[in-house]
This record gives structure tokens, C-alpha cells and sequence, in this order.
């Protein structure tokens, strides 16, 4: 019998809340063109699910070398500080004065989210610090920083070439689902179709024999932390521009969570070891079919975390050992 | 003096696989009794009968002539038995004061009497005439010091037998000296010791009799001005030392006569010590030696594992200052460790991953091995090594000890070491793939490749070596040349003084 892969439950999971909808919330299935753009709840769950989903691609990595990232949260404030800041130059910030820089505000906005990775990275790997408190760290402390960039205000700005990341829609889609796509294939190709995925599994599934044929675990590290701030910097890119404005307070906030649990659910061990992308992606899409589902259906969004919860913790009994034994067992008996 | 422990007919079984067979036992007042065996024999799970940690299927303990039947190791420290174990298990971050009278602190209305506690404290540590500030938090201490500290605490509590296990093998050569001195003036106090160790030098420097289990059964009770060293490890390995010989070795095209790996003087602090060795292409040097001589230590140190800060070491006849398990990879030198679960597996990953990951690394992340040709390799290294099942996608950990184990030679046959470290690698598997292992390595080093080969089995040593280092308590004794080797020499070695 060939192994199913790890993400199936949460895929049969999100399948069934689907089916839900097709038959029990009107119009979940519909697609509406106009002005040359798809609308429909379908693209919404895509399209909102996109800045999740792109700390959960990161995520994913750091937590398959039995690591963990807390700060993506406080990197996407980060990022959007940055952007907006160089875009529209406010008063009493770092940025004052300059000419308004759009063309300058996604490099260097990507620039500080990967500086915010490699740190770290380099408390994980050099320093050795346990990853939970390495980026404990910044995750209270990016916010911090986030603030002091912006002055401790929200900054606003007009900037339609920018707003275009999170606005604009190309080929009638809209343009995080394209990013989404563009940072998965290339997350994809890079781990899978190189040797690194290996190593990162390696890593997290057994640090001292990955030690003994030569795998250097620190530089592997600094790369997964690295990518992850990258990742939470895109991701806050998108934020930024959808509002156009960079709340560092609430930007990102609690999102590292939802990263995490799009990871686990999507069948990445927390403990390290083999991971998934394609898990991860699905995760993040069962996540994000569910808030959508709640609120095209009017239930009172104060459910929504509850509801979540529960998705969650279904889907992790189900992909929990002692279930899939007792499966197996019962399994075999039929079959006896 | 009478005996203070009895032990009659001990009986254990795991899962219906026997460890202890009708043991018996009896320490006197006043005695250091030596308990020696190899791994496996049986010591700790009878030192575990004794503590309360196992309870045993048949046979019975008497303390000073009554019957006990500890059933957990706080009563058994209760009824006058303590432990002190190899590894300290007491709290580093508490005092001194405070690890001594842990669990059993002096307690008065509404909390602990500290008076009557530092009282205690300093009454127990003045026993050993020992000087350490009671306020000083344990794990500033050097280790040796909290052995004694453990001992201190064991004392403390009317102990009648003192079991120590293993004190020693973190200590240096003046500590062991100051922990012996305590033990000969706990012994005059007329306490019952019943001292474990792998030390052959001290076990004769300290104890009065020596009991020998093997394979779970006891060998006999001697004292130990009747049993000489070579009897002693004799009955230990439990062969006649005069038995088997080898066949002729072939020897191998050898070539410049520069040594292809070298070691002088090579040590480590608190580890091996003074370890030459020369290893020429085509040649199987044998590293023999009890349990804990310092086998394992040696080929740690060869791989880069732990730095080593005494000798010197040279590959191909260049010096190298400072190893790592990267640059050995570098230059063709190999390392199969002897514990595969912790060092060796990757468990999660399927058998071909396992076996190609280094050749992998070897080539560096951007040239991924196509997996066409991964499959193609992972089914020649399968079918070479006869690896059950033959499908190469399984994740390892579904795989027996022995298949694991041809895994990962596997693993390093794939890219062809030079030299390659084999610890234990014949431990725990089938006979079949025992012989398997061991004539690919005699083809490989007619070829040219040289092993360093650990092994606890003397005939497999004596079979497959062309010499052999002898190793005892942390040192190399001498190196047997291909005329000398056979099991009454290497045995006579290892129990030479």
C-alpha cells in the first residue's frame, strides 16, 4: 500500500468544508467578471489566505530544522514601515525629507525583512540560542522598532504604482495570488529540485548524524531564518498596500500563529524533519476558507476563532499516531 | 565480620528474554566488592533488583540477615541501601546544603529549619573531611567534587551498603585517588561497597572480592588476591583465551608507505590518552579492548568528533591541526558510528535519502543527484548489501537493526572512503549480515581501502585485522603485528598491568 501523503486530512478537510458550501451557502461557487477581474468568494479565500500563506511557506522551513519563527508577525510591521516611509516620507520618522521613493520601497522593505531573518538566524545557528526565545525577541522587539519607524503613527499614503501589489490584478486575477504562486514555485524549485530541501531535513530529523556527513547545520539555519523574514516581508508588503497605510500595531499582528498552525495542520512535524509545502499551502487555504465561509454565511465573526479552533484540533486528531494505528488496525482486520 | 547483603537466586526476565539467572550474591561489612561484566551481562539490572527499581521475579534479598523487598529506590535508601550513579543526579543549580538533604530537609512548624538543615550539612561533609562551601551552587563544583557530594548525601542517611556505579569514569587520576580514599575510610566505618566499574586498575587497587556476570549468569565470586587479571578478563569475555586462531591474511597491493592516516600521542582531556597508530592503504586496524577502554573515544577523535589538545594527527603524511567531521569527509575518511539511532539515522527519511545523502553533500546542494539516478544507485546499494525489504522509498526507521545498519555502511560504501571508522558496526545483527559486513570489508581493503575496526568480539578482530591496537583504561597498551594476533594475545594485553 503506497503511504498517503501527510497533508491528506487536511485536504479531505478542506474538500468537506467546500462541499459544505456548495450545497449550503449560495453563491460560494460563483464567479462574477467585471472590469476585466474574476470576483467571487473563491478568489477571496485565495486572495485573503495569500499573506498567511506566505509566512507559512517560510514557517515551514524554519520548523522542518526543529525550529520555529515568532517574529514574521512583527517583520510584516517591519516591512510596511519601510515601504511607507519611503513612499511618503512623514515628518519626525528616519525618513523624513527625501524625495517620496516608490520605485526604492519594495527592495528596501524586502532588504530589512531579510536583515530582520539573518538575526535570527544568527542567534539560532552561531549563537545557539533555543529558536522559541531567539525570535521571541523580535517579535516583541520588531514591533518596537516598527513604531519607531513610523513615528509611532499610522502612515497613510497615495501611492497607486505600490498600491498595485495588493490592488492590482493581473490576467483577471489579483496580484497576491500571483505572488503567492511566483514565492511558492520558487520555494518549491529551490528546496526540491536542489539538494537544500534535504538538508533541511536532515537537519531537524537528526542534528548530530546531519553533523557527521558534513552537513553544515549553521549555514542551513541561516538560510531558512533568512528566507522566513523575506517571506514576512512580501507578506507585509501585501498588508501595506491593500490599506494603504502601515499600522505598525496591528500589521501582522498574531498572524505568526496562524503560520504556525497552517504548517502543523498541513502535516509538518513541529519536532522537525520531513515537511511540506504543499501541506503548508493547504493549511493556510483551510484556514482561510473557514473565516470566509463564516462570514458570507452572517454568523457573528465572534465565532470565527472558536470555529478555527475546532477545524484544528479535528484535523490533528486525525493526523495524530495513535488514530492512524487504530485506522490501520481495523484496517488490517477487514482485510484479515 | 558477617554479611551485611544476601542475595539468593535472583531471577529477572523481560519480556520472556531471561537477565538475570539465579543470581546469588553477598557482600560483607567492611568489604569493597567488585561487580565486573561486560555489556549486557547483567550488573545494572542487579544493582536495580537491589534498589527498588525492579522487583524480582524469584529469589530473595536479606539485609543483615532479614528479608527485604524493596519496591521503589526511596525505600530502599530507607532501608539502608544508596546508590551513587555514574551520571550525578542531583540538582546543579541548588546549594551544596540543599542537593545533600534534597527531599528529606528538616522540616519544623511552617517551613524548613535552615539551622538544624546547615547543622546536618556540615556533620555530613565533615565526614568525608572534605572543605566546600555549603552555599556554593553544585554545578560550580568540578565533577568530582559532586560525585562526593552525592556520596555525602547517600551517607546521610544510615546507609549500611553503599552501591557505587560507575564513579569513576568521569574522574582523572587524582580525583579517583581522592574518591579512594574516602571509600578505604567508609570501609573501616564498616560499611558494605559494592563498586561497578570498567577499570580493571581499579578494581584491583581498591576492592577485596570480585564477582563476574556474563550474559546474565554468574560466573563465580573470587578474592582478589586468587584471581589474576588475565583469569579475570578471561572469565569476563568468557572464552578460552587459547582458542581460534586466524586465517592467513592476503596482503593487499600496498602503496607509497606513507601512512594514508597517523596518530601520535593523540589525546584528549578527561577522554584517551596517548594513542599511536599508523594505518597504510590495505590494512585493517583492529582497536581492541573492554568496554570503556577507550575505543570509541579513539575514533571520535580520529573523525574530528572532539578536537583532540594532545599528539599530533596526519593524513597522507600532512599534519593537521584541528579536525572536524567536514574536513575527515574532505579527505576520504569515513565514520560509521556504533550508536546508530542517535548518531547515524535520519528516521523520518527513506532508506535511499539515508544512503545518498552524503554522496550528496559531497557534491554540494546546487548539483542535486537526479532522482532517476538516486533510485538507480539506492537499487545497487540495496541488492549489494542485501538490505530487507528491497524497497529503497521505505522511511529507515521501519527497518530492522541490522538492515539500518547495512543502510548506513551503505551510506559510505557510496562514495568510497579511503578509510573508514567502523564502530561496532556488526553490534546487534543477524549472523547472516555479520559475515556479509565483514567480507565486503575484506574486499575493500584488497582493494586498497584501509578500516579502523571496533569491535567487542575478539574472533571478528582476530579474523578480519591485519593488527591490532590494544587499548586499556583510556590508553593504547601496544600494537599486535599480523604475526601476533590471536585471542590469547590480545586478551593477555588487555589484562597486562
Amino acid at each position: 500500500m503506497k503511504r498517503l501523503p501527510a497533508w491528506s486530512w487536511a485536504l479531505a478537510v478542506l474538500v468537506a468544508v467546500l462541499l459544505f458550501n456548495a450545497f449550503l451557502t449560495p453563491g460560494f461557487f460563483n464567479f462574477v467578471v467585471r472590469d476585466g477581474r474574476v470576483f467571487g468568494s473563491l478568489i477571496d479565500v485565495l486572495n485573503r489566505a495569500a499573506p498567511v500563506a506566505l509566512l507559512s511557506l517560510g514557517m515551514t522551513l524554519v520548523i522542518a530544522t526543529g525550529g520555529v519563527d515568532l517574529s514574521v508577525g512583527a517583520i510584516m510591521a517591519i516591512s510596511g514601515a519601510v515601504a511607507a516611509g519611503l513612499i511618503s516620507r512623514p515628518a519626525g520618522t528616519p525618513f523624513e525629507g527625501g524625495k517620496s521613493a516608490p520605485a526604492l520601497a519594495i527592495p528596501a522593505a524586502l532588504a530589512a525583512a531579510m536583515g530582520c531573518g539573518l538575526f535570527n538566524g544568527f542567534l539560532v545557528a552561531v549563537l545557539e540560542l533555543q529558536p522559541i526565545v531567539a525570535t521571541l525577541l523580535l517579535m516583541v522587539a520588531g514591533r518596537g522598532i516598527a513604531q519607531l519607524l513610523a513615528n509611532g503613527q499610522i502612515v497613510t499614503f497615495t501611492e497607486p504604482a505600490f498600491a498595485v501589489v495588493a490592488r492590482g490584478a493581473t490576467l483577471g486575477l489579483p496580484n497576491p495570488i500571483w505572488i503567492l504562486a511566483g514565492v511558492g514555485i520558487l520555494i518549491g524549485i529551490v528546496t526540491r529540485l536542489t539538494a537544500l530541501g534535504l538538508f533541511v531535513e536532515a537537519t531537524g530529523s537528526n542534528p548530530v548524524a546531519a553533523r557527521f556527513v558534513g552537513i553544515d547545520a549553521r549555514i542551513v539555519k541561516l538560510a531558512v531564518y533568512a528566507l522566513s523574514g523575506t517571506c514576512a516581508g512580501i507578506a507585509g508588503l501585501i498588508a501595506t498596500a491593500d490599506i494603504q497605510a502601515a499600522d505598525a500595531n496591528n500589521a501582522g499582528l498574531y498572524l505568526e500563529l496562524d503560520a504556525i498552525l497552517a504548517v502543523s495542520v498541513g502535516g509538518t512535524a513541529l519536532a522537525g524533519g520531513r515537511f511540506s509545502l504543499v501541506g503548508s499551502l493547504i493549511g493556510a487555504l483551510l484556514m482561510q476558507t473557514l473565516t470566509t465561509t463564516i462570514l458570507t454565511r452572517g454568523v457573528s465573526p465572534e465565532f470565527t476563532l472558536v470555529l478555527k479552533a475546532a477545524v484544528v484540533v479535528i484535523v490533528c486528531f486525525l493526523q495524530s499516531p495513535s488514530f492512524r494505528e487504530s485506522i490501520q488496525g481495523r484496517m488490517k482486520w477487514r482485510a484479515a | 565480620m558477617g554479611s551485611v547483603l544476601e542475595l539468593k537466586g535472583i531471577r529477572k526476565a523481560f519480556l520472556g528474554t531471561v537477565v538475570l539467572d539465579g543470581i546469588d550474591f553477598d557482600l560483607n561489612a567492611g568489604e569493597v566488592h567488585a561487580l565486573m561484566g561486560e555489556n549486557g551481562a547483567g550488573k545494572s539490572t542487579l544493582i536495580k533488583t537491589m534498589t527498588g527499581v525492579y522487583e524480582p521475579d524469584a529469589g530473595s534479598i536479606h539485609l543483615s540477615g532479614t528479608e527485604i523487598r524493596p519496591h521503589m529506590p526511596s525505600h530502599a535508601v530507607k532501608l539502608g541501601i544508596s546508590t551513587v550513579y555514574q551520571e550525578v543526579n542531583l540538582v546543579p543549580n541548588l546549594t551544596v546544603m540543599e542537593n545533600l538533604l534534597l527531599g528529606r530537609e528538616p522540616r519544623g512548624f511552617g517551613g524548613i529549619k535552615w539551622a538544624e538543615m546547615r547543622r546536618r550539612a556540615e556533620v555530613a561533609i565533615g565526614r568525608l573531611g572534605m572543605s566546600i562551601d555549603l552555599r556554593a551552587p553544585l554545578g560550580s563544583l568540578s565533577i568530582a567534587q559532586q560525585q562526593l557530594v552525592a556520596i555525602a548525601r547517600a551517607l546521610d542517611t544510615e546507609a549500611k551498603v553503599l552501591i557505587l556505579d560507575e564513579p569513576t569514569s568521569s574522574l582523572d587520576a587524582s580525583e579517583v585517588e581522592s574518591l579512594f580514599s574516602l571509600i578505604r575510610q567508609l570501609k573501616a566505618d564498616g560499611l558494605g561497597i559494592i563498586f561497578v566499574t570498567h577499570f580493571l586498575e581499579q578494581v584491583y587497587a581498591i576492592s577485596d572480592r570480585i564477582t563476574v556476570l556474563r550474559n546474565g549468569s554468574k560466573v563465580g565470586t573470587w578474592d582478589i588476591a586468587s584471581l589474576s587479571r588475565l583469569d579475570l578478563v578471561t572469565q569476563m569475555i568468557g572464552r578460552d583465551a587459547a582458542t581460534l586462531d586466524r586465517p592467513e591474511m592476503v596482503a593487499a597491493s600496498s602503496g607509497s608507505g606513507i601512512p594514508v592516516l597517523a596518530a601520535k600521542g593523540l589525546g584528549r582531556r578527561g577522554s584517551v590518552s596517548g594513542v599511536d597508530l599508523e594505518l597504510q592503504p590495505g590494512e585493517t586496524l583492529g582497536l581492541a579492548g573492554l568496554l570503556g577502554s577507550g575505543r570509541t573515544e579513539t575514533v571520535q577523535l580520529l573523525f574530528g568528533i572532539h578536537p583532540f589538545d594532545a599528539g599530533s594527527l596526519s593524513v597522507d603524511g600532512k599534519t593537521v591541526s584541528r579536525m572536524k567531521p567536514r574536513l575527515a569527509i574532505r579527505k576520504g575518511i569515513g565514520y560509521c558510528s556504533e550508536d546508530r539511532k542517535r548518531e547515524g539515522l535520519f528516521p523520518e527519511l527513506s532508506v535511499r535519502e539515508n544512503m545518498l545523502v552524503l554522496m550528496q553533500v559531497q557534491r554540494g546542494w546546487h548539483r542535486r543527484i537526479p532522482l532517476a539516478k538516486q533510485r538507480t544507485l539506492a537499487k545497487e546499494l540495496v541488492d549489494r548489501l542485501k538490505v530487507e525489504p528491497r524497497d529503497p522509498e521505505k522511511p529507515i526507521q521501519f527497518l530492522s537493526g541490522g538492515n539500518q545498519q547495512k543502510a548506513l555502511l551503505a551510506r559510505w560504501l557510496a562514495v568510497d572512503p579511503r578509510v573508514l571508522l567502523l564502530d561496532e558496526p556488526t553490534r546487534g545483527i543477524d549472523v547472516g549480515a555479520k559475515f556479509e559486513i565483514m567480507s565486503l570489508v575484506e574486499t575493500l581493503r584488497q582493494a586498497g581501502r584501509s578500516f579502523v575496526f571496533v569491535s567487542s568480539e575478539l574472533p571478528e578482530v582476530v579474523r578480519s585485522c591485519t593488527r591490532v591496537l590494544v587499548m586499556r583504561d583510556r590508553h593504547a597498551v601496544r600494537t599486535l603485528e599480523s604475526g601476533e594476533i590471536a585471542e590469547s594475545t590480545i586478551v593477555k594485553e588487555i589484562a597486562s598491568s
